[in-house]
Order: C-alpha cells, then structure tokens, then sequence
C-alpha cells in the first residue's frame, strides 16, 4: 500500500515549501515572481526558448545534488517535488557581495540592457559549478538557450572564461549550504504518492506510475514539461489532471549489454549523452543542436516520443537504428516497433491508461554505417526544418545489403524513406546509384512550406543528404565545422 | 561629512563599467514588470484581430464580461480623448480599432481582470464578427494594388540623371530584396498607471519616448500633459521598438487607470508582442546604375519601396534616412532615389536601429556587388573606386558637403590589419580545391549621417543638483535600454565637476524633471544629453567660481577646476566644502541645462540641406563557409575598425560594436520574418524567430576602435555617436556569403541573394546558378 501525502515539498533557495494547495499548471517563473516576489528571474518568452527565466533545480541523484539550468517559465512547481530550487537571489551574499560569476559579468561589461542577465548568470553558474574552467565549445554549449539581444555574446563569453579567477566552485559560499541540503532533500523524497486535490499525482514509484495512469486514462502525463510546457503558456490549455513523473528515478534508468541500449521514459537528452555517444558517436552533433542545455536537462527521449512531433529530433535516426519501444498500462507491457508507434499526424499507436515506459535501441552492427543529419535555420538552439537518418550496410561485393532511411519535417510523422530504400538494396553503392535513387524520394515525401523551410528547400536538402551520406561513407566526407580556437 | 571624493583620474574616455551592472548581475535591477504594484492593481490584455483586412461587423463581448476575474472591457467608446496614437500626428493610428482592421494582430479592444492570467484568458473569449476586405501583405503586392502610401514619399536628386545613365557605357537593372526585422527586446512591451488626483496620472513606461507617451496619453484621456507623468528607469532593450510602439500600451493602462480609479499593469505576451507592434522596414529596391569599364558609378536611379505596414508611425523618416543613405560611403555623379512607404495589411513598421539606412546601404552594397561580377573583379576594388573623396566628389544626394571623410584610412588600415588580400586568395584556391564547401570573404564600409533629420529633435535638457554635502543628482532626458547612456552622462558630469562618479546619482528618467525631449533614439542621445549634462555642470561652475573668488579674495580667473575641487589662488579647496560654503552664501546649486545641435538644417521639400552634424565611419571583414548541400554556413572570422571618435567609454562603445554587429548579422542571415496567405505572423516567438545565439559568434571576432579619430565638430568631449552605425558592419557577412554562392558558377553570376540570407537562400541560390551556369 503505498502513503500518500498532500503537500508539493521543495527548497527555495534557503526556504522549505510545502504547497498543499497549488494548480497542476502553476509554473514556477509564476509562483517566484507573483507569489514569492522574487522578481530576478525574468518572463522574456514563456517557451523556454531565451531563459530570461533559468534558474538551478537540485536534485539527489545517489549521494550526491545534481543542479541542472532549467527554464522556470514552463517548469511546472508540481514538478520540483523533492527538489531544490536557487534562483538569483540566492547567489549574492547576504552583505551584498557578489558571487564570482557575477562579479565576473560585471567586470567584463557582460551586461548591457540587464533583462536576460540573471538568466545567463545562472547558466553561468550550473557550468562553473561542474566544469570551472570551460573551453569556448563548453561556453557556447551552456549558452545556447540564454538568448541576448544588446551584447552580441562576446563580453559574456569573456566573462564566462574568467569566473575561475574569481574563486574555485570548492570555495563557492553556496557549497557549503548544499551539503547540509542533501539530508532535507532526501527527507522530502518520503516514499509516498503525493495527491493535490483532483489535479496533480505524483506517483511513489513506476509501478504506482503505472496504477494511477490506468486508474486516470485522461490525465497528462509530464515528464520535462518542455512540450506540455508550451500547452499552457502559450495556448491556456487546461491539462488538469497531472502526473507528474519526472522524480521517478526508475524511469531515469539506463540499461545497456550486449545486444541493446535501453532508456527509461524518464531519461534527459543531458543524461542520455554520454551512454548513446558511447554507442553512437555519429549522434553527438545532433544531441548538441537539439534545443539549449536547459531544455536538454528538462525534456525527455520518452516525452520525445512520446508526444509524435512529426520534428522531433530523436525519432529520425532511433527509427534508422531499429529501435523498439516498450509500452505498459497497468501491468501489461507490450513491445513495438518505433516507426509503427506513429500513426498519423497528432495520433499515435498508444491506448488510453498506457505510457512509454522504455525504449531500446540495438548497438549498430560491425560493418554497417549510419549518420544523422539535423538542418535549421539558426544552428543551435532551432527546431528542424528536417532531420534525415541514414544507415547502410555494404556487402563485400560493393552493392547494398540494407539500408534504412528515415526523416523528420518531410512528413506529418516521422517516417521511413521506404520507396528510396528499395531503390538502394542490392544495387552497387555508387553515386550513380544515389543519382538513380532521388527520385523515389517523391514517393515517399509530399513535404509542405511553413516558415521553417519551404517544401522546395527540404524535398532539394533531402536528397542532398543522400549524397552527403555516401560521400561521407566512402571518404569524400565533407562537414561544415566550426573551429574554435 | 568629510568623506571627499577622491579622484584618481578623469572618469572622462575611461571604461566605466555599466552603472546597473551589479544590479543586473544580482537580479534587483528593476523592470516595470517587478515594480511593487499598487494595492488593487488591474491588469489589461489586448485582443487582437484575427484578419488582416476586414469590417467588423459585430462583436459579442458576453463570454468576455462573464469570465472569472474580469472587471471591465476597454473599447474606443471608452476613450474620452482622442483615439489615436500616431507619432506622426496623421491620425492613422487608432489605440481600438472602430468598424475596420487594416492587420492580423490589430488590437480591437482591451480586457480588464483582476490578474494578468485571467485578463489574458478572457481576451479571446470575444465573438467577433469580420467581412473580409482583400489584402496586400508585401511591398510587390501593394505596388500591384496601386502602390497607396502612408505618408508623403521623398526625392532626392543630384545631377542629370537621365543623361548620366544614357552615356554610361554599362547599365544593370535589377532589385534587391532586402527584409525586415523583429527587435526582440527581451523586455517586451509594458506599461504601469497609478491614478492620481485631479486629472492626474502617473505611467511607468517602457519606452525611448517619455515625452511622446506623456502626450499620447494626454491626448487619449483628452487632457493636458502636465497632469501627466512618465517615469521610465531602464528598459530590457529598445533598439527603436521602444520609440513610438509603447504608446498605445501607455495609453491602454491610462485609460483603464483612470476609469476606475485603480492601478493599471499592460503587458502582452511574447507572441502578441511580436504581432501587434512594429518592426523593421521590408524593402524591394529597383534600380537601375550606370558605370564604366573601372566600375566607377556614373548614375543611380533606384526607388525605394518599404513595408510600412497599415499606418505612417514613422514610415515617412524611416524611408527617408533609407534615402539619405543610398549612397551609404560611394560617391554618385548623378542620382535620383524616390521612396515609396507602403500601405500594406501589416503591423505599421517603425524605428529600429539604423532606421532605414541599413537597407539604403543594403541597396547601395548590391549594386557595387552587381558591378564587380560583372566587371570581374575583386568587389573591395569597386567599392574603392567609388568612395567619396575629401575635397572632391563629395557631395551627397541630399546636396550637403562631406567634411569629414575618413572612410579611406579606416579601410586601408582594416585591409592591412585583417590580411584581407592574402586571405581572398587563399579562399579562391580552397574554393578551387573543395567541391562541397566554399568560402567567401568580402570588406564592406560603413558611413552613418548623425543628426535625427527632424531638425527640431536634436535638443536636449538636463536637471543637475548639487546637495549641501557635496552629492549630485543628475537627470536628462535620455532614456537607458542598455547602452550606456546613463554611465556616459554621469562621466561627464563627475568630469566637469572633477569629482568620482561615485558622488553621481543617476536618476530616473522623468518627464517631471526634464521636459519636452526627443526619443532616446538616432545614436544621439549621449551626444545630446552629454552636451545637456554639461550646460548644467557649467553654469554651476561659474556660480561658484564666483562664491569662490569672493571667499578666497581672488580673481575668477585664478579658480582652477583640479580632480576633486578648486584651486582658489593658494589654496585647494574639496569640492564638499566649497559646495557647503556655497549654500551658505545663498549661491544656487541647481541648473537646467541645454542644448541644441549646432550647423544643421534641412529642407525636405527641395531635397537639400545639411542634415547631418558629422558622420561617423566603420569597415568589416567578414570570412564565411558554406555548405552547398545543405545551404549552412558558419561565419568563420569577422575584422572590424570602427569609428566613435575620442570614445566616451571605450569598453561601452566596444559593446555597441560587437552587439550591433551581431545584431546586424541575425538580420541578414537567420532572422526571418514570415506571414502566411492570410496575412499572420507565423515568426512570433523565439521557437520560430530566430535571433543569433553565442555559437553565431565568429570563432575569430576582432573589434576595435579607431583611436585616433577625433570628431571634427566639437561634440561632447570629441566623441562620435555608436548605437546606430555598428549593425550595419554585418553587411560584409552577406557579401561573403554571395561570394560563396558565386563560386559556384566561377564567380561570373551575381547571386543577388534577398536577405535573409537564411541556409535556405544560400542553397537556392547555388542551385540556381549552377542552372544558369549550364545555361
């Protein structure tokens, strides 16, 4: 039987918060500047796209407080269950003395207007915190989701190389704090399903998950909140009720051996990094240009998923590498090949009560070759005008044993380029093939114009990813890279 | 008190840092959004039109007016001044839309709730009922619906136009396409009232224009302005989106204030924001230049169409200064530009740094550019061809003499500096060698006309106290959106009194204090406030060079200004002490200061004037790699020598230089503007407008000034304007990026690219050329 208690508990800063009465789609950029007054943390967008509004959630994760940047704006305050939050007002201390990554900014004329300034002191911070003396990559990685309109970013990257001058994190005044934390977190984190009236659930653990999602078919499920996020900020959806899930360590595992990969619904873009890189170098500049760190530290591969974006990023080449996704209502489980789980545009193969609860991907075999290709207009921090996945294995003889194609934003759902595969297979991999190929893309994709890319740029990109594909598998490879010294 | 200011050394040309710099840091700056409301406060959200062009038929407010928190609906009927926020007095500009809307995003009426959230909700609860109206959205469209204008176009002409082009012995006709941009400040749009009593209001403001909302709200609530105060002590950014768009916010809030005698907060979110105020001119130029086999200009004949959206705001000095700098730093024997500022079904387009000049230079780049490919040469030897010269070839189009040409030696020096030579050739011979990536380098100047050409906008007022212990209060009429004006000023003032600026308080802008200003806007305001500060400083200082010489029985002559007081004959007096002797003397320690700019004039009707005080001058290196399979690119290394004369504050200017030139960049290569058939913003939210991000920087970002520029005039301690003229240094990205996409057809094809210039363009672009190469 699992207890159940009545209270969203929490650290603000130095305060503990127990919220009894709170709404299932409270944000926490709003409860900080309506209802606390703490009015540092700024609303620049209400997407989670400029984090005007970043700010540090803690959370234990084994021994230790893990403080990841997060977008307040669509941060629900259901979800920071068993946390602790520190937001700008907490850095400075209490005679005045700035901390050194804002003494840093200061000295370094790192702010012009201000407004997005305790956003990018706070993504300042969460590095500094774990890497104290960044390179410019690190820097610009940290940043990407800090948007500054006066700066031009060149003073505040000045700053960022220079907090270390101004003292070590072990000497941070808040490091001492954060280790007398660590009992009052774990205390919160009691074990039991916490109930707000009839619209917020926090389950106890995944199989109390898995009991209440059956009992409440029609709640909304939320993990990172970097999608649901937006259905409330910018569109006033009501998502009441919610489960929120993203306390649940179960969900965040990582499983590997030797045949497979498996993550848990509940694991970040941030915490899959090092595992799927290890696995699958080829996808470490993709995961470095989905969203900005503070998004990848909130949102899921689950969620990802899970929502049937036709542009999510992760789909394209999870759908390239076979991956199965393992779904489960109740205690029934069931097992799904990724690409089949998208039905059509906003329709997915998921029945009412049933959630992604795992996905996994098979380890590339030897000899075959795969890359991921992300284009957008801005670089970093964009969404996908389209996002094509490749993977082909060439017998000894030279011609294609198999090949898998599958692209994001060519279609209302992420999908296979089936009519260009069959175009490939048992043909000889040459570019007269690939020339031979293209045309097959009219079959497979009818891409439309937005104002993302017109159905011209991604049908003409799409088949250039083809080639870009085999030059790259033959060792014509040619990548734009940005060096940085 | 004996506390004196000490002072190491004149706080005059030093890097100061920002003075809310640690405020910023710590998060206790305080933007209007974090001000401690009013006990009762209301809030105010706008609806907006869902057509870009329609009657209203009907409108159902029942849901709105049954919805939880609602206090109110604010429509024209309760307006009891006048409806109409228009900067440029035309009455084109209505706060509530009344039987029709001219854009998608058009605010029709306003919501009063008890919160923001529930204000917010309410807006969208209205049943409005539309006859449609057909629409242009574009610049083509309104020309082919009859090319109505919003305002009085200009003409500009110099020269035998039609001679000239008829005995050049080449022509290229062409246009170029050249769009728009959001600011996205990351403050948006907000303004607070707090009713008072009598007539009187009291509106927090963000804007660049606390006199022009104090009159707008004056005129809303039909009454005078000195019932009205506006108090604005920073904005989170402005860049001319703050000129004239937060008018209508003000007088919302005003309005509501005052009819129900509560407090009143308007803030729009991010996507109505981006939706219902102005942005950046759009502009298609055509034009038609002729020059000779060396690639010198003989004529220009170009006209100018803007996207001006559905009212005049400030269309008309928008397209002029496109005008005035349609010669951007090359002189023309023979020109003629006309503007055409559109009426088109959008949101009226407004000031935004550079206002308008950027796409006139934009226009003038294209045609140097156009020639170059053609004559098959190195673009940078074209655009030297063509520079004015300083005794001769030195008239502009508007018929005023370039005094102060310095665009020789900055992009001499910036050529040698940034190794251009040695790298275009190493980027033709990668380029020779790589068949998927290619490179483009390209140098582009910049010259910038200082002065708004508004004649009578170029004065300014400052209110200086001294206090009995030696401390100053110092307010102007300058607002402070992030630049540095208010750290500026303050130097100059801690300078003339040769205390430590420690002794300063900067002040808040009010109208209360200083009246009648101009927007904070057109580079000028430390030019004009700075020079304001100083009056003030001045007559202070000759007051109590007089108490001093009385008291130390010396002339007035033999009192010396040194760091920290007087020199009194003998003796040193601190200037704590000679202030408290002062008052006690009975001697004034207060003054008004003032200033107007010298020399100017203009008279738009002929065409000819002076309307710039000086210019100030820059140039740009700009290396770039493209992918011709995917059209990315990377800006791979940027060179700038920028001009702001005996800098102010050189740590500030340096930062006006990189963040206008990033901001520059994000125009013309990521930042689009996108409106679907039906006449909607679909690029209303940074999920979809993309400004550029830290990784946008160049890997190699090289940013000085040119230290030995002096200003000629005498401006305020020789220093040059710098807000303005840095964004336009980004025009060398472009040109680099269409040397890129020539490569691809050996650089025998102009590639002519719109900006944007977006990953999309540069793909379309190769793919085009590489057709017409084929032939």
């Amino acid at each position: 039987m699992v207890a159940i208690s009545h209270a969203v508990r929490f650290i603000l800063n130095d305060e503990e918060i127990a919220l009894t009465d709170v709404a299932a789609d409270a944000t926490l950029l709003d409860y900080l500047r309506l209802t606390k007054r703490l009015r540092g943390s700024k609303e620049g967008c209400a997407e989670g796209d400029c984090g005007a509004c970043t700010v540090l959630v803690g959370r234990l994760m084994g021994d230790e407080i893990i403080y990841d940047s997060v977008t307040a704006c669509i941060r629900f305050v259901g979800s920071l269950h068993g946390t602790h939050v520190v937001t700008v007002e907490h850095l400075a201390a209490k005679d005045g003395t700035l901390h050194p990554v804002q003494q840093a900014m200061v000295d370094h004329h790192g702010s012009q207007c201000g407004f997005c300034t305790p956003g990018f002191v706070m993504s300042l911070y969460g590095l500094w915190m774990r890497d104290p003396n960044p390179t410019q990559p690190a820097i610009e990685k940290a940043l990407q989701g800090n948007l500054c309109r006066c700066t031009g970013y060149a003073p505040i990257i000045r700053a960022a190389k220079a907090i270390s001058s101004y003292g070590a994190p072990e000497a941070d005044p808040l490091r001492a704090e954060r280790i007398a934390l660590k009992a009052r977190i774990t205390a919160l984190n009691d074990g039991s399903r916490v109930e707000i009236g009839d619209s917020i659930i926090i389950p106890a653990s995944l199989d109390d998950f898995a009991t209440v999602y059956e009992v409440n078919p029609k709640a909304t499920i939320v993990a990172g909140s970097t999608d649901v996020g937006l259905w409330v900020t910018k569109f006033m959806r009501d998502i009441s009720p919610v489960i929120f899930i993203g306390n649940l360590q179960e969900l965040k595992r990582i499983a590997e051996n030797d045949s497979e990969l498996r993550y848990y619904a509940g694991v970040s873009y941030s915490e899959a990094m090092p595992t799927l890189t290890t696995y699958f170098p080829q996808l470490a500049e993709l995961w470095d240009r989905i969203a900005g760190e503070q998004i990848r530290n909130m949102g899921t591969i689950g969620g990802n998923i899970a929502n049937g974006s036709p542009i999510g990023d992760t789909p394209p080449p999870l759908i390239a590498l076979g991956a199965k996704l393992h779904l489960r209502r109740g205690e029934h489980r069931r097992e799904i090949k990724l690409e089949d789980y998208f039905l059509a545009y906003g329709k997915q193969d998921r029945q009412p009560g049933e959630f992604v609860e795992s996905v996994t991907i098979p380890h590339l075999p030897a000899g075959e070759q795969f890359a991921t290709y992300k284009i957008s207009k801005r670089r970093e921090e964009d969404i996908s005008a389209l996002c094509g996945a490749f993977r082909v294995f060439v017998n000894d003889t030279g011609t294609v044993g198999m090949v898998r194609i599958a692209f994001g934003g060519m279609a209302a759902t992420p999908k296979r380029a089936k009519a260009v595969e069959a175009a490939l297979v048992g043909k000889p991999w040459t570019l007269d093939t690939i020339d031979a190929a293209i045309a097959a893309f009219a079959e497979d994709y009818q891409p439309i114009s937005d104002m993302r890319a017109s159905a011209e740029y991604r049908f003409t990109v799409a088949q250039n990813l083809l080639r870009r594909f085999f030059l790259e598998t033959t060792g014509q490879g040619t990548r734009l890279t940005r060096e940085v010294a | 008190m004996n506390k004196h200011p000490t002072i190491a050394r004149s706080t005059l040309h030093s890097s100061s840092r920002h003075d809310s710099g640690p405020k910023h840091v710590a998060g206790v700056a305080e933007y209007i959004d974090d001000i401690v409301e009013p006990e009762g406060t209301m809030h105010a959200y706008l609806a907006l039109s869902t057509r870009a062009h329609a009657e209203i038929v009907a409108i159902d407010y029942t849901a709105v007016k049954s919805a939880p928190g609602v206090i109110g609906v604010l429509t024209a009927d309760d307006i009891l001044g006048e409806n109409d926020v228009s900067p440029s007095h035309q009455h084109d500009e209505p706060i509530f839309a009344i039987g029709k809307v001219h854009f998608w995003g058009q605010p029709i009426f306003a919501v009063i709730a008890e919160t923001r959230d529930l204000a917010r909700r309410a807006a969208h609860l209205a049943k409005v009922e539309y006859r449609d109206l057909p629409h242009a959205i574009d610049v083509r469209a309104a020309q082919a619906a009859g090319g109505k204008l919003v305002t009085e176009p200009l003409k500009l002409e110099r020269g035998d136009v039609e001679a000239g082009l008829a005995s050049s012995p080449r022509r290229l006709k062409g246009s170029v396409v050249i769009g728009g941009q959001d600011h996205f400040y990351l403050e948006g749009q907000i303004a607070l009232a707090i009713p008072g009593e009598d007539e009187d209001v009291t509106v927090f403001s963000s804007t660049q224009h606390p006199s022009e909302v104090q009159l707008m709200v004056a005129h809303a609530l039909g009454i005078h302005q000195h019932a009205v105060t506006v108090n604005v002590r920073r904005m989170g950014g402005g860049f001319g989106g703050k000129e004239t768009q937060g008018n209508l916010f003000a007088a919302v809030a005003a309005i509501a204030a005052k009819k129900w005698h509560r407090a009143c907060k308007i803030r729009p979110d991010r996507d109505d924001d981006m939706t219902a105020t102005g942005k950046r001119h759009d502009f298609v130029v055509d034009y038609d230049v002729g020059f000779d086999d060396h690639g010198r200009i003989h004529a220009v004949d170009a006209i100018y169409g803007a996207r001006a959206g559905f009212s005049s705001d400030l269309s008309g000095p928008v397209t002029d200064r496109a005008l005035f700098h349609c010669d951007n730093a090359y002189w023309y024997p023979a020109v003629r530009a006309v503007s055409q500022p559109l009426y088109t079904n959008t949101v009226s387009n407004t000031a935004f740094r550079g206002f308008g000049g950027p796409q006139g230079m934009m226009a003038a780049e294209r045609w140097i550019e156009n020639i170059a490919y053609t004559l098959g040469k190195d673009p940078l030897e074209i655009r030297k061809a063509n520079f004015y010269g300083t005794d001769t070839n030195n008239i502009t189009p508007y018929h005023q003499t370039i005094g102060d040409n310095i665009v020789h030696r900055i992009v001499d020096e910036l050529e040698t500096s940034s190794d251009y030579q040695a790298r275009r050739q190493a980027v033709l011979a990668f380029n020779a060698a790589s068949a998927v990536l290619k490179k483009g380098i390209a140098l582009t100047p910049v010259k910038f006309g200082i002065s708004f050409t508004a004649t009578w906008f170029n004065q300014a007022g400052a209110l200086v106290h001294v206090y009995r212990d030696g401390s100053i209060h110092l307010s102007h009429g300058g607002t402070e959106m992030g630049q540095g004006l208010y750290i500026k000023v303050a130097q100059v003032l801690a300078d003339a009194f040769g205390v430590g600026l420690d002794a300063v308080k900067i002040m808040a802008t009010t109208t209360g204090k200083v009246p009648n200003t101009s927007a904070t806007a057109a580079s000028s305001g430390s030019d004009l406030n700075g020079m304001a500060a100083y009056d003030a400083a001045r007559q202070i200082k000759e007051r109590l060079v007089v108490h001093a010489a009385k008291l130390y029985q010396c002339d007035e002559a033999e009192v010396l200004w040194v760091p920290g007081g007087i020199q009194a004959g003998d003796q040193f007096v601190p200037f704590d002490e000679l202030v408290a002797s002062a008052y006690l003397n009975r001697v004034q320690l207060s003054a008004a200061g003032f200033y107007q700019t010298p020399t100017i004039h203009w008279d738009r009707a002929t065409g000819r004037g002076h309307p710039f005080y000086y210019f100030a001058y820059g140039a740009s290196v700009s290396e770039v790699t493209i992918d011709t399979l995917t059209g990315e690119y990377i800006v791979d290394r940027v060179d700038i020598l920028h001009d702001v004369g005996k800098s102010l504050n050189p740590a500030i200017d340096i930062g006006q230089v990189e963040g206008g030139f990033i901001q520059g960049m994000g125009w013309l290569t990521t930042e689009e503007l996108v409106w679907d058939d039906k006449g909607q913003l679909r690029t209303k939210a940074p999920s979809t407008y993309k400004i550029p991000v830290a990784s946008d920087v160049p890997p190699i970002f090289t940013v000085k000034l040119a230290e030995w520029s002096i200003n000629a005039e005498p401006t305020i301690g020789r220093s040059k304007a710098v807000g303005e003229p840095p964004l336009m240094l980004a025009m060398s990205v472009v040109e680099a990026l269409s040397m890129a996409v020539a490569s691809v057809a050996e650089y025998k094809i102009a590639p002519n690219l719109d900006t944007p210039v977006t990953p999309e363009r540069v793909l379309m672009g190769c793919e085009r050329l590489k057709r017409e190469a084929r032939g």
